[in-house]
């Protein structure tokens, strides 16, 4: 057995998936723990970096009332823990064409009416995996204001838990992206930089540096990498 | 508490104010700081909900206007505006107001409801019951008529005014901003302007509010009714404090001509609009987004001069 079937320290945790118990190591996530089980994951897996979005999971301890939220490649298990991962949350996107649309006032309320059934209860927020303040994201675009919408769900990854959860019907993921799209398209200024190193590099400055590069063998490509300074 | 820009008090918009009631908004800022008060926007609030939910187990829609209530009282303690006696939180939007009221009286006569949803907002701080919720005309009454006065510089010399209370503003009792029967706190403000206040009948009869979503005729009759009344007892315009109201007695003129031909359009004004052209900002006003024009009016009785 490898170290990581053993669990760190040689612990095991029980978890209850889809309400069957599993011993599983403790430290896994729980993505891994459900495939130490022997599931296979042919929906509801995608990036396994906690970026796509695909793996949202809801979950209950034992000796908790509250229902808590995760993603599966990102949450570890823990000992009586009771699991489903959510795949895909039904809901419905507005259709729009992003070069027709303008971003008034309106917008969002016009292609998602039921925002303004919001009760401001929150539950979405505390739903959310990414720790978002998704209530104040609907709330603001409830008032027109596009830029907030798009900056508080800028690191939304789409799981659908918030939508899950609305009491009301609210789909907050395709609104917050419904509203970074238009920033993009109309309230964004186009980025300076990219522009000028285009010029440049249409100008040929780095066509030296990059020969030197592609004249190198792997050793002194990777001692080269050892003294790149990195931002902190 | 005095800021450079005058004695700070807290103030809540409401989504309506910040979409296509602006000209409501920025006229009551702008006013406001003529009358030493600058009106500071409480932090991440939300939508009050729009409707005081009369259900008795219904806490779910308390909890917005408590929300609200709580980031006012956080935000007055971290500004320190008189915090001992609570804080003062005004409003403009009728709507708003009567909601925002209603939930604080609800909490002081059932503090069992106010634990109950204390505790499912675990997330903010308790509301401990102490905001007051003000309406702005309640702040102008304080400041008084003869202030006002002195800041008028384009009076509205011969306006005939009708103040339209709407149902929010009067009722239930407890939150009345005036005597329910027989109010004056527009009239007064109208008189420091120096407009002529007309009385009507049905100044604080109900305009249909959202009935007017699927129900338009339903509202254009009600409209017609309080319009018609107001002209008959003598009025040229309507004035009032509630984008609701001002969107079925303004834009439902156009329903209102369908069935009634013979009827005469006439403009609608926030108390704010007839204050900012009273104070020389009619600039901010922002008449391209009424629905009734009502420079024509203005014009005829001099009170914005006709260019060139």
């Amino acid at each position: 057995m490898s170290e990581s079937e053993q669990g760190i320290g040689g612990l095991w945790v029980r978890v209850f998936i889809m309400g069957r118990e599993h011993e599983v190591p403790q430290g896994l996530t729980i993505m891994k723990a459900m495939e130490y089980a022997g599931y296979q994951f042919i929906r509801g897996a995608g990036c396994r970096g906690g970026f796509c979005g695909a793996c949202g999971t809801v979950y209950r301890l034992e000796n908790d009332y509250k229902l808590k939220f995760g993603l599966a490649c990102q949450t570890t298990v823990e000992d009586g823990m009771y699991l489903a991962v959510l795949p895909f949350t039904p809901a419905e996107k507005a259709v729009y064409d992003i070069e027709k649309l303008r971003p008034s006032k309106t917008v969002l309320l016009e292609y998602y009416p039921e925002i303004a059934k919001c009760v401001s209860c929150n539950t979405c927020s505390k739903a959310c995996p990414q720790e978002l303040k998704v209530m104040d994201y609907v709330q603001a675009a409830l008032k027109g204001d596009i830029v907030k919408v798009a900056h508080l769900s800028f690191d939304c990854i789409q799981c659908g838990l918030c939508a899950m959860r609305c009491p009301v019907g609210i789909v907050p993921y395709f609104v917050g992206q419904l509203a970074r799209r238009l920033y993009a398209r109309y309230i964004s200024k186009p980025s300076r930089m990219p522009t000028l190193r285009v010029e440049e590099l249409k100008e040929g400055k780095f066509d030296a540096e990059f020969e030197k590069l592609l004249s190198m063998n792997l050793e002194e490509l990777k001692q080269l990498y050892e003294k790149v300074e990195m931002e902190e | 508490m005095m800021g450079g820009n005058g004695l700070e008090q807290l103030y809540f918009p409401g989504c309506t104010l910040k979409t296509t009631a602006e000209n409501f908004e920025i006229t009551a800022k702008e006013t406001a700081k003529v009358l030493g008060v600058n009106l500071v926007e409480i932090e991440d609030w939300v939508c009050c909900g729009t409707v005081h939910s009369l259900t008795t187990d219904d806490l779910m829609h308390h909890l917005a206007p408590t929300r609200i209530l709580i980031r006012a009282q956080e935000m007055g303690k971290k500004m320190g505006l008189g915090w001992e006696d609570g804080c003062s939180l005004f409003t403009l939007c009728s709507m708003c107001y009567n909601t925002l009221s209603q939930l604080n009286e609800l909490v002081k006569e059932s503090p069992d409801k106010l634990d109950i949803i204390n505790d499912f907002m675990d997330e903010e701080a308790d509301y401990e019951g102490k905001v007051k919720v003000l309406h702005l005309l309640e702040l102008y009454k304080q400041i008084g008529v003869e202030k006002i006065k002195a800041k008028v510089i384009a009076p509205l010399n011969g306006l005939k005014v009708a103040p339209y209370y709407g149902c929010l503003l009067l009722r239930p009792k407890k939150v009345a901003i005036d005597n329910l029967e027989d109010p004056t706190i527009m009239e007064d403000l109208i008189k420091a302007l120096g407009a002529d206040p007309v009385d009507n009948p049905y100044k604080s009869k109900c305009c249909g509010t959202f009935h007017t979503v699927d129900k338009p005729y339903l509202v254009a009759n009600l409209a017609y009714k309080i319009l018609t009344y107001a002209r008959r007892a003598g009025a040229e315009t309507i004035v009032l404090s509630c984008p609701l109201c001002a969107f079925n007695l303004e834009n439902r003129q156009e329903e209102i001509k369908e069935l009634y031909p013979d009827f005469q359009r006439m403009p609608v004004f926030y108390f704010t609009q007839l204050m900012a052209i009273a104070f020389g900002l009619g600039d901010f006003c922002r008449f391209e987004t009424n629905y009734v024009d009502p420079l024509p009016l203005l014009k005829s009785k001099n009170i914005i001069k006709v260019k060139g």
